[in-house]
């Protein structure tokens, strides 16, 4: 398994987000290759689910579209496997609890080794039901993502000091979605970071256009954006794929200038 | 650092990041002031003189005889100000959030008990108030809408999902999320991540402990039965929670069946909900092999919930109480039966609670006592009951 930190060896990492199975497992392959071409240094795969408590409307409705096309957990499962020989980022599940606990915490790891994922992020467990987790992902050498938030403030030590492959932090209030202006200090949230651990940082939530992408990247160690691209997706249906790989190019030439 | 909030397994507090420190402030903030001579002064005064406590038990004689067996006594919640219990939980944690220097409040509602609860003690409490509620569910209430309008809050339909309480929830959740130095989420049931399900109960728990009081008074001893509908099982948790010490007391939960458990229209979560985590909590959900929560349905928008508390979840794990399915015919028949014959209409949440009595009274001898906990009153129900039985009214 790839681990995730090679996305952040000697560069900034451009981090893509899409939803599993919108608006088909077909296009869900098709995007995994062609972000990893486009520039793509770790990619985040979400697993839909019915109740989305951390996303806004753009991804809601991608959850929404994935399910109503068909795509299970074990499908999507499947269709990463298909394609895995040729990929060589590392492919990171974003999921909410409900779905690996129910798939069966042991089943799951282990369908994600033998589908070549590198980790899971799961924004509905805090740090304080980690163990519910971090055993059997340690068990099958699954990397369990931590977040931070602009509200961590001194919760920020304790989680980064734990914190595996990198470190997402969420750079502002409320749920995703594209925003105007990212009003956080992230430099300052990075900066207490560095206090504990010198472990790659992401920002994610609000993130669309190059000069936003940039500004991050400067302020951390890399820049994820999922809802832009989801839109893009929601736009262009099953013919996303051009559309999606040039708004990645730009995004991944605006990450690597910082 | 292990899990809070837990009961049994069930429980913890399965929340984004971003709310940890909103949900460790109420937890500290509940802490300091639940036991607060100054804090239950103030809360006793507005449940007595504004709530109007202690709630009836009254000794339903005609019903008793008709059934002929247990002799059957009513919590009446339902005479509470705003009609249900939902204002003994508002009431607490609205003055909690005052307390806490919040100038705001948020809710969910389904059915728009808990939202019209919440909007009316906002109005005592000079607390702005936005409550958000399943489109769906906004077009079957709509007078609950306006009713909460009227006492000052907007009302928010959602849109996403099934359009009713989980959706109103989620939505709750992610309003929070955006902003939370101002603003607390009074949330409705003994549900949601700690501290929300202790809060909840600890603010019910004066159902049961009246019931006590009040049935040493008359009968110097306690019931054999008590019960209780459950949705995400608020008037449940309040009525069974002093009883559950007293192993001698059975303790019955009646859970929505809808058009009958063996049907995709139900909202029986312990009957036929399996274990999960979702909305803060690990307990028992209706969902697929996939997680995915499953629509839920009942004729009682206040059951139509695809979760229970975790509390719940642990005493049906240990058998301390004992979950029964209801369907709508029998809730319904409840509904009609209670109201001929004691005059009292019941919410059809709680007609679920009476159809089980009706069962089980005449099963037991004169000597025993049941308690059923009438958690509101069913105005509300009259036009959607009307509808159910062939006559079209609409309010």
């Amino acid at each position: 398994m790839i681990k995730m930190k090679e996305a952040f060896e000697n560069k900034k990492a451009f981090i893509p987000f899409i939803t599993g199975g919108d608006p088909s497992l077909d296009v869900t392959k098709k995007l995994l290759i062609a972000l990893q071409e486009a520039g793509a240094d770790l990619i985040e795969v979400g697993i839909p689910f019915s109740d989305p408590i951390a996303e806004g409307p753009v991804i809601q409705e991608a959850d929404v579209r994935a399910l109503a096309g068909g795509c299970t957990t074990d499908k999507l499962f499947d269709a990463i496997a298909e394609v895995q020989d040729q990929l060589h980022v590392p492919i990171v599940f974003m999921t909410y609890m409900n779905a690996v606990y129910t798939y069966g915490k042991e089943r799951f790891m282990k369908r994600c080794v033998e589908c070549g994922l590198s980790g899971i992020i799961v924004p509905d467990m805090p740090y304080e039901e980690k163990e519910e987790l971090s055993g059997v992902c340690h068990k099958y050498g699954v990397e369990l993502v931590s977040l931070i938030a602009p509200t961590s403030h001194d919760r920020i030590k304790r989680i980064a000091e734990e914190a595996e492959g990198f470190l997402y932090c969420v750079s502002s209030l409320g749920v995703t979605g594209v925003r105007k202006d990212i009003t956080t200090n992230i430099k300052e949230m990075i900066d207490q970071v560095r206090e504990t651990t010198d472990i790659p940082c992401a920002v994610g939530f609000g993130i669309a256009t190059p000069k936003q992408a940039r500004e991050m990247a400067e302020a951390a160690d890399g820049a994820i954006v999922g809802s832009a691209i989801v839109k893009m997706i929601a736009e262009y249906g099953e013919d996303c794929v051009p559309y999606v790989a040039d708004y990645v190019r730009e995004m991944k030439a605006a990450v690597a200038s910082a | 650092m292990s899990s809070k909030g837990r009961f049994g397994k069930y429980g913890g507090q399965f929340v984004p990041e971003t709310l940890m420190n909103a949900v460790s402030e109420l937890e500290e903030a509940y802490e300091k002031y639940k036991n607060d001579p100054e804090f239950n002064r103030e809360l006793k005064d507005l449940l007595e003189n504004y709530a109007g406590r202690p709630s009836l038990l009254y000794e339903a004689k005609k019903m008793s005889r008709d059934l002929g067996g247990a002799k059957i006594y009513l919590k009446r919640e339902d005479l509470n100000h705003t009609g249900s219990h939902k204002i003994n939980n508002v009431l607490g944690q609205v003055l909690l959030a005052k307390k806490m220097g919040k100038t705001r409040v948020i809710a969910e509602t389904g059915a728009g008990q808990h939202g019209v609860a919440t909007a009316t003690a906002a109005a005592l409490m000079d607390m702005e108030c936005e409550v958000f509620m399943g489109e769906e569910d906004t077009k079957r209430q709509a007078l609950n809408v306006y009713r909460m309008e009227l006492l000052g809050a907007k009302v928010h339909p959602v849109t996403i999902g099934t359009m009713t309480l989980k959706d109103a929830v989620n939505e709750t959740m992610r309003e929070w999320a955006g902003r939370m130095d101002d603003t607390l989420y009074v949330l409705g049931s003994v549900m949601g991540p700690h501290p929300f399900p202790t809060i909840v109960r600890d603010f019910q728990k004066i159902i049961g402990r009246e019931i006590k009081e009040q049935l040493m008074e008359r009968e110097g001893k306690l019931p054999d039965a008590v019960i209780a509908c459950v949705g995400g099982g608020s008037n449940s948790m309040g009525a069974f929670y002093e009883f559950i010490p007293d192993k001698e007391v059975r303790l019955i939960g009646c859970e929505a069946a809808g058009l009958g458990i063996d049907t995709e229209k139900h909202a029986a979560t312990i009957a036929r909900g399996t274990e999960g985590i979702f909305h803060g909590m690990k307990s028992l959900f209706c969902q697929n092999e996939d997680g995915q929560i499953a629509p839920v349905y009942s004729i009682s928008a206040g059951l139509d919930y695809p979760g229970i508390g975790p509390e719940h979840a642990m005493l049906a794990a240990e058998g301390r109480a004992q979950y029964v399915p209801v369907t709508d015919e029998e809730a319904v028949q409840a509904f009609e039966y209670l109201s001929r014959i004691e005059g009292i209409i019941p919410a059809v949440e709680s007609a679920h609670a009476v159809a089980y009595a009706m069962k089980l009274a005449p099963a037991m001898n004169k000597e025993q006592i049941i308690v059923v906990n009438i958690s509101g009153r069913g105005d509300k129900d009259v036009a959607a009951i009307a509808r159910y039985r062939g006559v079209q009214i609409y309010d």
